[in-house]
This record gives C-alpha cells, sequence and structure tokens, in this order.
C-alpha cells in the first residue's frame, strides 16, 4: 500500500493548477462569484476549453480522446477544479452516454456522436425516470412501436412521458429508454434510443422546484419519428446499457473534491459570522464539533473512494460499492449545506429568487445558503434513492 | 393532570380551523404569495370582524376574550397547519405581549386597535451582526428633550411591509452587547426617518431591513424601563417561541399525515410504497417527534408563567425538540416523496421550507440548548 503522490504526480498536479489558473474564463469566475445563473453557454464555453487541450474526458480510450490518466491523476484533477471552483463538465454527454456508445454502440454511432461529445457541440439530456417510476426505472412506460416510413427506412414512434429531465431546456440530443416489447419482463423490452430534441412531437416543459429554480423538466414525447440506426446495441436490450450508465453515474456521485471544498467554504463562512457568545462561530463549541465530525466523515468517504479507485484500477469495475460512495457522498453534501444554512442565521430567510444576488440583503455568503439547502434535498432522492442504495449493498454485498 | 382544552378553546380551534378550510386552500395561499402585497388583508379582516380571534388572548377590561398563551398556542397550531402568512404572531402574540406586560401609556388603545384588525406590528430586534443575542445592539435611541432619537439597522424584520408599527430594540446605554442599556420603543412605521426594503423569505412571508435615521419619537414611545428592558424583551421572546413551537406542531402535522397518505397512495416495484419496512419505521420515527413535539409545546405553555429561570428552560427545552423534528420530519417527508417532494407545486415542500425556518427562527437549536445548559447546570459548570 502505497499513497505518497510520485514526482510525476506532483509534476502532473503542478501541470493542472497551472493549466486551470491560467485558462478559465474570467468572465464565468465573476458571474459565479456574483452567485448569477448560469447559461448554456457558460457551461459549453469551459467544456471546449478543456477539449481544446485534450482534457475534456479524461476517463474515455485514449483512441476517442481519453487521457490514459492514472486513477491517482483523475483524483488529482478533480482536487484541482474543485480547489479551483471551476463549473464540471455536464456529466450527461461525457460521462454517462459516451461510455454506452464506445461499448455498446456501433461504428458509425461512435464516429458521430463521440467527437461532437468530447468537443462539446452537442448539449445532451437524460430521458430515464417517468412520472410513477422514480426509482423503479424498470416499470417505464413510453412505448416506441417500429413502423417502415414512408421513405422504406425503418423508424420508432415514440410516445410517452419523462420527467426530471436535468438542464433539459438545453438540450439538442436526449438518450432515452423507451420499451419496445410491452409483453416481456419489466428489465427485458426496454431499448436505449438516440432522440434528436428539435424532432416534431418533442415537448419540454418546466418543473419548477422548491426552491424556486429551473433546473428539471417534463419532456413530452407524441409521436416521435425516431430512426431506427439512433437505437444504441440490440433491440430489447437497452436495459444492459441502462445499468452501465448507471453505474457511472453512481461513480461521480460521491462528489468528494467538492466536499472538501465546501467545507472550506463552510469554515470561512463561520470564521466571519459571529456566535453568541460573541467569538467567530467557528470557535463556538457546537458548531466546531460538527464541522470537525463532518470532516471525520468526509475523509472516512474520502478513503474509501481511494480504495474503489484502486480496486477498479486493478481490474473491478464500479459495483455496490458505488452505493457505499453515493449514500456517504450525498449525505455529506447535505449535512455541508445545513452548515451552511445554519450559519447564515438570519440572513439564511430573504428569498431574492433567481438573479436575487444583486440585492445587497445580508453578506453574500448567505444569499444561496437556503437554496442551496432546499435544492440538495434532491441528491439523496436522485439516481436511485439511498433507500434503493442500501436495497443494493444488502442484495449483493451482503446476500440478503 | 389535565391536558385537555376548555369548550371555549376547542371552539375558537374549531371556528379557525373551519374559516381555513374554506378561505386558506394551498392554492389560495400560493396567488396571494405570488402577488403584491404578499398577504391578504381581507383575512385578516375576518380575523378581527368574523372570527373575532384577534382579542382571544387579551383580558375583557382590554377588550378582548379574556384568554391567554394557550388560546394563543391553539389558534397557532391551526396556523401552522394552513400556513399562514398574516402576522398574528408578530402582532397579536410580540406585540400584544409588550402591550401586556410593559404597559406603556397608550397601551389599552393600540390594543383596541389590534383586536379591531386596524394595527398590525412587527418586531424589529436582530442586527446584522447580532445572531440571537438579544442585547447585541448597535441600535442607539440617544436622549434628546422628554423624547429620544432613533439611528440603527434592523435585520429581516418579518411582517415589516405590512405593519403599521414598529417595536425596536435600541440601546440607550451600556457597551454593545451588554444586558444593561437595553431599552424598547413603539414606532409608527410611517415616522420620519424609518426606511425599508422590503424582500420575501424563502417560506412565503415578507421582511424588510428597516433602517432608522435620526427617528424622533416622544417619552410615550417607550415600553418597559429605560435600560433594563431585557428582561421583558426575554419574556415576549420565550412567548412568541412557545407560540411558534404551536406552530410547528401544527407544521408537523401536516408533514407526517401528507407523508403517511403518500405512501400509501404511490406504487413502486408493484405495491404501495408504505408496505417498505424501512420506510414505516421512518414514519413511525416522524410520528414519534410530532408527538413528542406537542408534549413539549404543552409543557412550555404551561411554564410560561414560572419564575424567569424556569420558564426560560422549559422553552429552550422545547426549542430543541422543536428545531431537531423540524429537521427529521421535513427532511423525510421530501425523501418519502421522491422527486415530487422536490416541485414547487406540491404543498408539502412548502411546509417543509416553513419548518426549516422555524429551526433558525429566534435562535437555532444550538442556540437553545446552550441556552438550556446555562440555565440548567449553571455558568461556572
Amino acid at each position: 500500500m502505497n499513497l505518497d503522490f510520485s514526482p510525476e504526480d506532483n509534476a502532473f498536479r503542478e501541470e493542472a493548477r497551472a493549466f486551470l489558473a491560467d485558462s478559465y474564463p474570467k468572465a464565468l469566475r465573476e458571474k459565479q462569484e456574483r452567485g448569477e445563473p448560469l447559461g448554456k453557454e457558460d457551461y459549453l464555453s469551459w467544456h471546449r476549453i478543456l477539449a481544446e487541450k485534450g482534457w475534456s474526458a479524461p476517463s474515455w480510450p485514449k483512441e476517442w480522446g481519453g487521457t490514459d490518466w492514472t486513477p491517482t491523476q483523475k483524483y488529482i484533477w478533480s482536487e484541482e477544479q474543485a480547489r479551483a471552483d471551476t463549473l464540471g463538465i455536464l456529466p450527461f454527454g461525457v460521462a454517462m452516454l459516451a461510455p454506452v456508445i464506445y461499448t455498446f454502440g456501433t461504428e458509425e454511432q461512435k464516429a458521430k456522436f463521440l467527437p461532437d461529445i468530447r468537443d462539446g457541440k452537442i448539449w445532451w439530456c437524460q430521458g430515464y425516470s417517468e412520472p410513477g417510476a422514480g426509482s423503479d426505472l424498470a416499470s417505464l412506460k413510453t412505448r416506441a412501436e417500429r413502423v417502415t416510413g414512408d421513405d422504406g427506412k425503418e423508424y420508432y414512434i415514440v410516445n410517452g412521458q419523462k420527467t426530471w429531465t436535468t438542464l433539459g431546456q438545453h438540450a439538442d440530443w436526449g438518450f432515452f429508454l423507451v420499451r419496445t416489447d410491452p409483453d416481456s419482463k419489466p428489465q427485458a423490452g426496454i431499448s436505449f434510443l438516440l432522440i434528436d430534441m428539435k424532432t416534431p412531437g418533442v415537448t419540454v416543459r418546466p418543473i419548477i422546484t422548491l426552491e424556486g429554480g429551473h433546473e428539471v423538466n417534463d419532456v413530452f414525447l407524441d409521436n416521435v419519428k425516431v430512426p431506427v440506426e439512433n437505437r444504441v446495441f440490440h433491440e430489447n436490450q437497452g436495459w444492459t446499457c441502462a445499468k452501465a450508465l448507471l453505474a457511472h453515474e453512481r461513480s461521480g456521485i460521491a462528489g468528494v473534491a467538492r466536499s472538501k471544498r465546501g467545507l472550506e467554504r463552510v469554515r470561512e463562512m463561520a470564521s466571519t459570522e459571529l456566535a453568541d457568545a460573541g467569538g467567530s462561530l467557528l470557535a463556538d463549541a457546537f458548531f466546531k464539533r460538527k464541522v470537525a465530525e463532518l470532516e471525520i466523515d468526509l475523509t472516512a468517504l474520502e478513503f474509501t473512494e481511494l480504495r474503489t479507485l484502486a480496486g477498479e484500477s486493478s481490474g473491478k469495475g464500479p459495483g455496490a460499492e458505488s452505493s457505499i460512495l453515493k449514500i456517504k457522498g450525498t449525505e455529506i453534501q447535505q449535512r455541508l449545506q445545513e452548515l451552511a444554512l445554519e450559519a447564515a442565521g438570519h440572513y439564511g430567510a430573504p428569498f431574492l429568487g433567481e438573479g436575487g444576488h444583486n440585492s445587497g440583503v445580508g453578506p453574500l455568503h448567505s444569499i444561496d445558503t437556503a437554496g442551496d439547502y432546499f435544492n440538495g434535498r434532491k441528491t439523496s432522492i436522485y439516481g436511485g434513492s439511498n433507500e434503493i442504495q442500501r436495497n443494493i449493498i444488502a442484495k449483493m454485498v451482503l446476500g440478503l | 393532570m389535565d391536558f385537555s382544552f376548555t369548550e371555549e378553546q376547542s371552539m375558537l380551534r374549531d371556528t379557525v380551523a373551519s374559516y381555513l378550510a374554506d378561505n386558506y386552500s394551498f392554492d389560495q395561499r400560493r396567488a396571494a404569495l405570488k402577488a403584491e402585497p404578499g398577504w391578504r388583508p381581507q383575512v385578516w379582516k375576518a380575523f378581527a370582524d368574523e372570527l373575532g380571534i384577534l382579542g382571544a388572548a387579551f383580558s375583557e377590561e382590554q377588550g378582548g376574550l379574556g384568554g391567554g398563551a394557550t388560546d394563543n398556542m391553539v389558534i397557532m397550531e391551526e396556523l401552522g397547519k394552513a400556513l399562514v402568512v398574516e402576522p398574528y404572531l408578530p402582532t397579536v402574540v410580540i406585540g400584544g405581549g409588550f402591550l401586556k406586560h410593559g404597559k406603556p401609556a397608550g397601551a389599552d388603545e393600540l390594543i383596541g386597535k389590534i383586536i379591531a384588525g386596524e394595527a398590525i406590528i412587527a418586531f424589529a430586534y436582530a442586527e446584522p451582526q447580532g445572531r440571537y443575542t438579544w442585547s447585541d445592539l448597535k441600535t442607539t435611541a440617544k436622549k434628546d428633550g422628554a423624547g429620544y432619537v432613533l439611528n440603527g439597522h434592523k435585520a429581516v424584520v418579518i411582517g415589516a411591509p405590512y405593519a403599521t408599527h414598529l417595536i425596536v430594540t435600541a440601546r440607550t446605554g451600556g457597551g454593545q452587547r451588554e444586558a444593561q442599556g437595553v431599552s424598547v420603543f413603539i414606532v409608527p412605521k410611517d415616522a420620519k426617518g424609518v426606511t425599508t426594503r422590503d424582500y420575501p423569505t424563502v417560506d412565503g412571508f415578507r421582511a424588510s431591513e428597516v433602517y432608522f435615521e435620526n427617528v424622533a419619537v416622544g417619552a410615550e414611545a417607550m415600553i418597559g424601563p429605560e435600560g433594563q428592558a431585557l428582561p421583558l424583551v426575554e419574556k415576549v421572546m420565550d412567548e412568541a417561541i412557545a407560540a411558534t413551537c404551536a406552530e410547528a406542531c401544527g407544521v408537523l402535522r401536516q408533514l407526517h399525515e401528507g407523508t403517511v397518505e403518500y405512501a400509501r397512495q404511490r406504487k413502486q416495484f408493484g405495491q404501495p410504497i408504505s408496505s417498505f419496512q424501512v420506510l414505516q419505521h421512518r414514519m413511525v420515527d416522524m410520528f414519534i417527534q410530532l408527538e413528542q413535539s406537542i408534549s413539549m409545546t404543552y409543557m412550555a405553555d404551561i411554564k410560561l408563567n414560572d419564575s424567569d429561570a424556569e420558564r426560560a428552560k422549559g422553552v429552550s427545552a422545547a426549542k430543541v425538540q422543536i428545531g431537531k423534528a423540524c429537521k427529521f420530519v421535513g427532511q423525510n417527508a421530501i425523501q418519502i416523496h421522491g422527486g415530487m417532494g422536490m416541485t414547487d407545486e406540491m404543498a408539502i415542500g412548502h411546509y417543509f421550507k416553513r419548518a426549516t425556518m422555524i429551526e433558525a427562527a429566534f435562535g437555532s437549536t444550538d442556540h437553545h440548548l446552550a441556552r438550556y445548559e446555562t440555565l440548567s447546570l449553571g455558568k461556572a459548570a
């Protein structure tokens, strides 16, 4: 066992740090610091800069633009990005869809989609969840019937509704799970389709979440005509793709590096807020203790993730261990949000809505605390709720 | 031992509940909050004229119905169930509390206006630096002839946008955090030199940053003894906290019942999610938190007329229980609702937001735990 960083690792860290300092767009940083809502271009501009550097898809195979980084380098990269407070790259294309395409897709699909995903030219959204399905993903009802078009080509006609489609309002394309065989068992009879969001019959409707933000959407599919060549992998075997994708979704969910940075931010905040006793809140016995306990739990999560990474690099795929990372990672994120809201005191209450950053009510560090706290409740629900993750561990690890 | 309510109190509860059932649906509330002025004066008028509840907790000599803290508790629980934003707490409980206990000149006249629904009060106590220490005041009231001149900035004053009067804590002497030198004033909101910056709060109320710039008031504006008003502030605050605990019981009840109801209907893996043992146990724990909160609210209510130390201990203990319950019940209500709980369209999220804001209202759970420790074990321990 060796957890030291090699001279190469340290050199890589220097390079990453310098690159982030030099290349991260100034205008974007200022916007983030003022807490302004970000648009499509904000996300994609950083993606393109990373693509130019060749770092937009570190986990991919080298031939499609991956970096061949060691797990340690990937870890260093995530730490440095968190330290620099950069936006993350949106996961839908790079982290979720692309592995499905390069693992299960045809050569044509790889050539058509992978370069655009890598270079941040297309905005992807995920069409998995459905009303009434939730964590019981396989109960999805959206139907796709195969027909021959007037042009003699084969199409799927898709009808149904997807929901919780994150940032779907910006999407150019979406990857969808649809039922192509209604008569088989729930997991069988599902296919994995790529749908151009501009196709007639696709409607995106905003869902406003309890903190007042617009992040998720309903997507309605009404007789949407999808060419058969946009299906990834075999008909009725889309569940195989879905499972592979979910494992990737979960492995990114721990968010250790971001939580470490979040903890630093809570410390900074608590060092300027005053406690009842008159000193800083960070000197308050109760608050200090909660920060310390959180830091210890975060360390435990970090080393659990490192052990998982080490296991992966020796050939074990992400398995039920990713459920541990999801549960603990999201719990820690939520506790951080709780502490920030607590630190805000009275100034957690003002609701300034989207774009409320210019209001000047209370200190800048308090402005997003309530919104972040309420929005953050989703993390223990999405990607398979934490109850479902515990079921997975119970079944797959403990054999119960 | 008797925890039952009097016939009058039960009638009061039924009156409020039935009015709110008819006039305060989630959709009606939502529409009112989104529009200006962000509350419904006609509801307030109905509280005064149709229901007569604004006088429930005042004595008969003052024109009220002769009730007290228990009546406030009964009303606040019902207001909590419907997430009422109209300013009963700041006007009747806090404003009325200062007028009853502080007995300033003209108190009875103002109480009459409160009962009639004509006077609305907001309590400007917090300051940006002060957190939950009520004596941490930079706002000053300097003696000027027979009256005083106020200067300062008050933070997050709930209800100020629709108030007619502000009750303000200010220093007439002493250092910034000293117990000595704290005085309380009542100031008409339209007094010269009072400016506000109004905004909504996350739980649907309206609040203001309130600025006092050379605001001149007469001697009759003072409530309680000059420079010695901190015990009065503590007493009224404790009554406000007890009332807020009662409101929280209403909120928690809705969070719990709404969740149980949803879990019975929502199906996953071919069965209602209420059949999953892990969720059953969670809902049982939520229920236990609710019941413990109701018990502690009664306890705090009973102790409101005890000695200062006993009252403060009881109220802080209740607030600690309520704070924990608001977090546990609120978070789990959202979790069990899944994605639906995250939407603005469902009422459950709005109850969760109110529960979360109650956690911090008038002192966080940690604040009250520390206060209880000090009162219970003594400062030296």
